[in-house]
């Protein structure tokens, strides 16, 4: 905590990694009203696809998101849905613009499933500091939406430069149950409601290990131990099980969210880090009833890949973080090589504003750590790690997250191999709909907060 | 027989540097990146003898015994210059004791030294080897008060003799983390630093015995410490961001005009790109900051750095510390180049790239030609790539400091060992070592 305040003007990424696991976060807003008590989904999205032009990439190389990779495909999209992929000889329909992608290269939108985008916005001041309810070590009643700030810029950026097309908003890991997390379109929109992910279902986010403990331990308060930690989790579980076979006369939005875990409708989305408290949260959501999808920062995966893949939970880890905190010690760059070796479900996630722009080149990092000690994944597979599996994280992978007919027409064109570090994108389609184009200044967001600022529009 | 004896010793002595020894190696055929700006050559030779560069291009003859490695199909290079980094300060950040990166409660500043707390068992230092970073700068952070202390530079051999120089700079913050330490303004900061200028001056043109003005506020090691730095025998590193906070550090030359100023952090540098050129004052940046994550950064962009080296300006890629590991240089290289391929964006070449992670850094930090350069008579820091090391799927095969061939030891190296395959079969993973 001592360092916080000079390190963080000094480094960006250090700055992200004190608030996100150090800082307790500032109080959130009081919400209005309640819900509605009804079946009518209550905030529910307001997104509309913008309109798209029937669109033909032909040419690239074309990776489907799920393993697949075709040379010289060619990919066919119109009203925001993929028409069909398939080789050079597919052929294109009437009406379709005919996009060149020779030497390119054509993936899903890429997807984090792990962002605090909007909830702990730039400029990173106090005032737009919203992710952690850190007030009582269990909030399952608040929601990430009731955060998020459209007009981040961070959105822009990743759009831009990581052809990002969805992420998953999470709450904080301040508390043990940090509330409940929002799946957005990547779309610039003056409310959250217009960047919702239709359809897509919340997820839980939860906390283990050293903040929780620590953030509520320094007040004298409950927990202050690892053994705290899963006390104050068991007990809250029992009290929302009570809750569920009860008659639910009055309404309680914290245990509604655990309830809904409880059904399976909400999903958990686990910050955990080492081997041995991922085992012992494994064994709490049998006790309790749940599932865990996915543990995120998990730099210790490697060390129990077999049991995460029998438990098929994924893990959503960082390419080489490690050491800034003590439960960080034992990251190593091959951690991902080594899950997907064992056969279990990888997923490349930010948690930082900088990162999301990125996960391809953090992919690629961990694919090439793989390489170096024996482990060959394919490059098609790889892609996988920020696309198709990030959407299986979040819960969305029956919408996007791959290039197969049917789902949702979001597309990165890359200027390059998306595994290099000297590849951009260059086209990004959300919903089939172009949303940014590197070679039209014009098809650029600038978000309000930018207008009229120094580099207002700048490339960035 | 006396002159026989002294001609051979003459002989011996001339002999002596080129005879072979743990400091020789040559790389052979290999592509070749000298650090220097140039582009690479293929099929080149690497001549380090006695740990020191001899030769490195085409055409280079290796003399008998002198270790080869052929480089076919390698990459060749100078060690990465980190600079500005916090190596061999923390072990774990978030872990107050085994962190001497900043001394909040310290009655001192300008006099804080990192050399005593450098510590050449760290493991990120370790980990940075591994990674092709063979010298860098150390600097402590900013505590209490706008002085951070003196940072060293120091080369990452896996052996006890870390520092290669001390107290080669002092860091000061102005800007917005200068306000808050000055007292919650860019104008104590400002009055701050120059009242230490002064209090230095004093203090330095006084007999040992004199007394100090009664108002004093730095202590008589602070202002001791701030000596060299008014003369300019130790660089002044000053960090700021906005576009105005920059124009205010370069006003301090006609001030105290000895001062050698580099400039740190500076992501509204493209904004004053001619003004700094002018002036001469050289950059550190990070150079992928493109969000307006402080109000001294709205105008951050990637193409920072390629918008000011158009302009004229020295920038080297630094600020190495917490999450941005040092050996992450090369990918931060690697994407200004990428920006060369985006319309509208300011990139750099290829070669210009490597050489703000390696000869531009070591010019900035005074071991121009010295360090993160193959020249004749720099240091025998060579680092051979499985690729173009400025790549994502690059590392490197082998590292060399002062000539001397580097451990790729570590505890993460040692924990991918013990977890490559999970078979507990017969005894647990803790017997695995």
């Amino acid at each position: 905590m001592r360092m916080t305040s000079q390190i963080g003007r000094l480094s960006s990424a250090l700055a992200l990694t004190l608030a996100l696991t150090l800082a307790p976060g500032a109080q959130a807003k009081k919400k209005d009203k309640d819900a509605e008590a009804s079946h009518e989904v209550p905030y529910a999205s307001t997104y509309k696809a913008y309109p798209g032009r029937p669109t033909a990439l032909v040419g690239a190389t074309l990776y489907d998101g799920r393993g697949g990779r075709i040379d010289n495909g060619t990919l066919l999209f119109a009203e925001g849905k993929v028409v069909a992929v398939g080789a050079s000889d597919l052929a294109i329909p009437e009406g379709y613009d005919r996009i060149d992608g020779t030497g390119k290269f054509v993936t899903p939108g890429v997807i984090d499933a792990h962002s605090h985008l909007g909830d702990y916005a730039s400029p990173g001041v106090d005032a737009n500091s919203d992710g952690n309810e850190a007030t009582a070590p269990t909030t399952p009643d608040v929601w990430a939406e009731h955060s998020v700030w459209p007009q981040d810029p961070g959105f822009s950026r990743a759009l831009a430069n990581g052809g990002v097309t969805s992420l998953l908003i999470l709450p904080g890991s301040a508390n043990l149950m940090g509330g409940r997390s929002v799946m957005l379109k990547n779309v610039p929109a003056i409310t959250v409601q217009q960047m919702k992910f239709p359809g897509a279902p919340y997820s839980l986010k939860m906390a283990c290990g050293e903040n929780p403990k620590r953030v509520y331990g320094s007040r004298g308060m409950k927990p202050s131990t690892r053994m705290g930690n899963f006390a104050v989790n068991r007990q809250t579980w029992i009290d929302a099980k009570a809750y569920m076979e009860g008659d639910h006369e009055k309404r309680d939005l914290a245990k509604e969210t655990l309830e809904g875990v409880l059904k399976g409708e909400i999903l958990v989305q686990n910050h955990c880090y080492r081997a041995e408290e991922m085992a012992l949260v494994l064994d709490m959501a049998k006790e309790a009833g749940y599932k865990v999808t996915t543990f995120h920062h998990a730099v210790e995966s490697y060390k129990i890949a077999d049991m995460l893949r029998e438990a098929d939970v994924c893990s959503a880890v960082w390419a080489d973080w490690y050491g800034f905190k003590m439960e960080a010690y034992d990251g190593i760059p091959e951690n991902a090589a080594l899950i997907a070796k064992e056969g279990a479900c990888v997923v490349i996630h930010s948690d930082d504003q900088n990162g999301i722009q990125r996960l391809n080149q953090a992919a690629a990092k961990a694919q090439a750590s793989g390489r170096r000690m024996g482990i060959d994944i394919p490059d098609a597979q790889v892609i996988s790690w920020f696309t198709y599996n990030a959407a299986k994280a979040a819960g969305i992978s029956d919408q996007t997250g791959s290039l197969e007919e049917g789902k949702m027409a979001d597309v990165v064109l890359w200027n390059g191999d998306p595994l290099s570090v000297y590849t951009r994108p260059e086209k990004v389609w959300v919903d089939g709909a172009m949303l940014f184009d590197a070679t039209n200044p014009r098809m650029r967001p600038v978000s309000d907060f930018e207008l009229g600022q120094p580099g207002e529009g700048d490339v960035k | 027989m006396s002159r026989i004896l002294a001609f051979s010793a003459s002989l011996a002595a001339i002999a002596a540097p080129l005879a072979a020894s743990a400091q020789d190696l040559a790389v052979t055929n290999a592509t070749l990146a000298t650090g220097d700006g140039s582009e690479p050559i293929e099929g080149a030779t690497v001549l380090v003898q006695g740990g020191k560069v001899v030769a490195a291009g085409v055409g280079i003859a290796v003399p008998a015994g002198v270790e080869t490695v052929d480089g076919t199909g390698k990459w060749v290079t100078p060690g990465i210059f980190a600079a500005v980094s916090d190596m061999g300060l923390w072990d774990v950040q978030a872990v107050g004791d085994s962190n001497d990166l900043s001394a909040d409660k310290s009655p001192f500043n300008a006099s804080l030294d990192v050399v005593p707390a450098l510590n050449p068992a760290n493991e990120h230092i370790a980990v940075s080897r591994e990674g092709g970073v063979t010298r860098a700068s150390v600097t402590p952070f900013p505590g209490n008060a706008i002085f951070a202390g003196q940072g060293a530079l120091i080369d990452l051999g896996a052996d006890a003799a870390l520092v290669d120089k001390p107290r080669a700079f002092q860091l000061v913050v102005l800007g917005e983390g200068g306000a808050r330490e000055a007292g919650g303004s860019r104008m104590a900061a400002h009055v701050t630093l120059r009242n230490a200028l002064r209090e230095a001056k004093a203090l330095a043109g006084a007999s040992a015995s004199a007394e100090r003005a009664s108002d004093a506020l730095l202590t008589h090691a602070d202002a001791a410490a701030l000596a060299p730095v008014l003369s300019g025998e130790q660089a002044l590193y000053v960090h700021v961001e906005r576009a105005s906070d920059i124009r205010a550090v370069l006003a301090l030359k006609s001030e105290f005009p000895a001062l050698k100023l580099v400039l740190i952090g500076a992501s509204e540098g493209w904004m004053v790109a001619s003004e700094i050129a002018a002036s001469g004052v050289p950059v550190l940046t990070m150079p992928l900051r493109d969000l307006p994550e402080q109000f001294e950064v709205l105008g951050a962009t990637q193409s920072n750095v390629g918008r000011m080296v158009k302009a004229g300006v020295k920038v080297g890629i630094g600020l190495f510390a917490g999450d941005n590991q040092p050996r992450r240089a090369t990918e931060q290289a690697g994407n200004l180049v990428a920006l060369t391929k985006l319309p509208g964006a300011s990139g750099l070449t290829w070669a210009q790239a490597f050489a703000a992670i390696t000869s531009i850094p070591a010019e900035i930090s005074g071991m121009g030609g010295k360090e993160g350069v193959l020249a004749p008579g720099a240091v025998g820091d060579v680092v051979i790539w499985d690729g173009d090391p400025l790549e994502l799927s690059s590392a490197p095969d082998a590292v060399y400091i002062d000539g001397v061939k580097q451990p790729f030891d570590s505890h993460q190296a040692r924990l991918r060992e013990r977890y490559k395959d999970l078979d507990r079969t017969y005894l647990p993973k803790a017997y695995a070592w």
